[in-house]
């Protein structure tokens, strides 16, 4: 079963659009100004690959390859240059993103049990919003669980979500065991044969132990009621965070076993360079985008995709 | 709070530290590396190569060669720059002393934005003003429930509308502020994205509307490279009077805080740490500038502990130290007040010396929460002469508390331990106290 069938890729153009026009304009300037490959341009690529948050090591590291690849070509010309630097972009994302069903077989797991997590003011709630709407939107039945019991009016945040999607909740009283909450509604899920769980958690900085703890017993108590749950572990990254987004996956990681991650506010001006990162040091696939606040602005991430609406040019 | 960015300027300096005299090419070496420092801190590119332009301009110069140690002198140099960076000098809030003074808080989705209100409510009323909260986020949901919940927590009070009017609400609470006899208005507007010109349109009319005192632009310490363009669209649209850095209790290396300050030239007026609402402090460029180069900021400790200590206390703890009668009851205020002054992480992370150090050490913030429910579960004699504890009490205690009886021996005997260390800190001062206790551990 293949989700989100009727995706608009111009949609994830079009909230990309900022950043392409901004990298290819840029190429484009340096480029076809310049007969060779000096120097100067070089670190124009710099400045282009550095500002979109890929990382200093990582910039230099995909323009050695291109200025390799390059070396023993004569074709230095503005296309060429766009190509060489495309495909080792691509192949950046392509270690980690081999796979391309979201859901392989629903029914042998059922309930599917997606757990989001991510820092503070990631955009999970939103994401959980967004995913189970689409979930809904696709025929299946989903519950949602409010297992951020520690945020101000975090439930109430998922209950209007839960609304607009039209699926079901489960929530407790501010300063529950967010584990109980995982729980039950894990339990009502299995009583009630339904499809998708997607349990939300409170935003906590990676750095915290003892909120790292937290979520492991969520992870522990979700294991023991499901086998090989759950399913699905969702990291939520702010598409604005820096190289810091790098010791998140690190440290998410080690106490919940992260499948994929989301990242959020693309929208912007903001690049999600650091994705190309943690793809390439966490093996980690991108399963989704975020670009907006409605609920439709969830996009599949497809790594062919997203490099080419880098830079595309219309 | 940029620890990782200390870190890795303190070992570069250490470097240069250990080199004799500073010839042109270590100078760029060095200069190179901090440069890449600076990149992998968030920095942003222009930003980082400015600094580094400068710095070079100074350290090839003159000065340097003349001088007897090279290694300080360049010390003394990017601390002034990045001093300079950070924004030169503090600058404090602009309150109106009579009528109404309102402070606008604009930023992207998620930056904290809402918690930070509730901070800065409860800090201005600690400091006698009469804060009104106003929930002018009509977009995300359940984001007026959210402001309602915190101002009730810290008995704010919390202005909001029925109608899905962002403009009518700022303008309305101003009245309501004035017919309540309250004098600083914190409007609390929803996050937006700086390229989104409907919602920039919004932010912009609410400023004009209410003429607010400070617009305070509240910024994730997470951001990266993208931190200087929306810092610049809000500034050019709503020309905002300060900058808030949110989020400074994690591992952030927090560069933008760099960015931010040197694009769009405004102070950076808060830090904002941790989820308890009182953990916001003001921000200080010299000091965050010496933290960065792992000089700590023993200042900002020693502020963060006064606010918190009531002076009669702090008096009646030294007498007790220097007759050495520091008891359980003691230790269970002193407990309090630390875990008052925010996480015990963020308050070691500020004793110089100790952040690279401790950078592994695990500090178990719940091991509070233990050693407090056995000193509860204590009688008010145990905890007064602890002598008195025998296997016995031991049992007592330890069943009361929920713990075992190996942690509450485990407890009296480091407490006996720092009964005695307390006494010698009393009487020799702290440097002695800890050269003679190098055995002590505190977990």
């Amino acid at each position: 079963m293949k989700l989100f069938k009727n995706l608009n890729f111009d949609k994830l153009r079009d909230g990309l659009s900022k950043t392409r026009e901004k990298i290819v304009n840029k190429l484009t300037e340096t480029i076809s100004g310049k007969a060779k490959l000096p120097a100067e341009i070089l670190e124009e690529l710099e400045e282009i690959l550095v500002t979109s948050d890929i990382g200093f090591d990582t910039a230099i590291q995909i323009i050695d390859e291109v200025k390799i690849k390059l070396k023993s070509e004569s074709d230095r010309s503005e296309e060429n240059i766009l190509r060489t630097i495309k495909a080792s972009l691509v192949a950046v994302l392509e270690k980690s993103n081999s796979y391309n069903e979201f859901l392989p077989d629903i029914e042998k797991y059922k309930p599917f049990i997606i757990l989001i997590v991510g820092v503070n003011g990631a955009g999970k709630t939103t994401t959980i919003g967004k995913l189970a709407y689409n979930f809904k939107k696709s025929g299946l039945s989903v519950i949602v669980g409010a297992a951020d019991t520690f945020r101000a009016a975090a439930n109430e945040q998922l209950e209007i979500w839960a609304k607009r999607a039209g699926v079901e909740i489960v929530q407790k009283k501010n300063g529950t065991d967010p584990s109980s909450v995982a729980f039950e509604t894990v339990a009502k899920a299995i009583k009630e044969n339904i499809d998708v769980v997607m349990i939300d958690t409170a935003g906590r900085l990676h750095n915290k132990s003892n909120l790292m703890e937290e979520l492991n017993k969520i992870t522990r108590v979700i294991q023991k009621q499901s086998n090989n749950a759950p399913q699905e572990t969702f990291l939520v990254l702010d598409g604005n965070t820096g190289q810091n987004a790098v010791l998140q996956a690190e440290e998410f990681s080690k106490v919940a076993n992260l499948t994929g991650l989301v990242i959020t506010k693309l929208d912007g001006t903001a690049k999600g360079g650091v994705v190309f990162q943690i793809c390439s040091k966490q093996c980690l696939p991108v399963r989704y985008i975020g670009v907006g606040e409605d609920i439709e602005d969830l996009q599949s991430f497809e790594a062919n995709a997203f490099v080419d609406a880098i830079f595309s040019t219309k | 709070m940029l620890e990782d960015l200390s870190q890795k300027l303190e070992a570069t300096l250490k470097k240069i530290r250990g080199q004799g005299k500073i010839t042109e090419k270590n100078v760029t070496e060095t200069l190179r590396e901090i440069r890449r420092v600076l990149l992998d801190a968030d920095v942003n590119y222009k930003v980082a190569k400015e600094f580094i332009e400068k710095v070079t301009e100074k350290a090839l110069g003159q000065e340097v060669i003349s001088s007897i140690t090279p290694g300080q002198l360049i010390t003394r140099i990017i601390f002034d720059e990045l001093t300079e960076l950070l924004g030169g000098s503090h600058s404090e809030l602009k309150i109106n002393a009579s009528g109404v003074t309102v402070i606008l808080i604009v930023g992207l989705q998620g930056s904290g934005k809402t918690t930070f209100s509730a901070k800065l409510a409860k800090r201005l009323s600690n400091s006698n003003r009469k804060p009104l909260l106003v929930a002018a986020d009509i977009y995300r949901p359940a984001a007026i429930d959210q402001l309602k919940m915190l101002g009730k927590s810290i008995n704010i009070p919390v202005f909001s509308l029925d109608e899905k009017n962002a403009r009518k609400i700022a303008e309305n609470s101003l009245n309501f502020a004035r017919e309540n006899g309250l004098d600083t208005v914190i409007i609390d507007t929803a996050g937006r994205l700086h390229v989104d010109e409907e919602l920039m349109g919004e932010v912009a009319d609410i400023k004009q509307l209410t003429n607010p005192q400070e617009v305070l632009f509240v910024v994730d310490s997470m951001t990266g490279q993208d931190a200087v363009n929306s810092a610049k669209s809000f500034n050019d649209k709503v020309d905002f009077d300060g900058i808030v850095l949110t989020k400074m209790d994690g591992d952030s290396r927090g560069g933008c805080a760099l960015s931010i300050r040197s694009v769009v030239g405004k102070p950076i007026k808060f830090i904002s740490n941790g989820e308890k609402l009182d953990a916001v402090e003001s921000f200080h460029p010299d000091r965050l500038a010496s933290r960065i180069l792992g000089k700590g900021d023993v200042i900002s400790l020693v502020e963060k502990a006064q606010a918190h200590f009531d002076d009669i206390e702090a008096d009646k703890l030294e007498e007790k130290l220097r007759k050495n009668k520091f008891d359980f009851e003691d230790f269970l205020k002193q407990i309090k007040l630390i875990k008052k002054m925010g996480s015990l992480s963020s308050l070691i992370g500020m004793i110089p010396g100790i952040s690279s150090a401790m950078k592994n050490a695990n500090v178990d913030e719940k091991a509070f929460v233990r050693i407090e429910a056995i000193i509860n579960s204590m009688t008010k004699e145990e905890r007064r002469s602890p002598k008195v504890l025998n296997g016995n009490r031991r049992k007592r205690i330890a069943r009361g508390s929920g713990t075992s009886i190996q942690e509450v021996n485990k407890l009296i005997k480091q407490f006996a331990e720092m009964q005695k260390m307390m006494s010698k800190f009393a009487q020799k001062g702290f440097q002695n106290a800890m050269m003679n206790n190098k055995n002590f551990k505190f977990n």
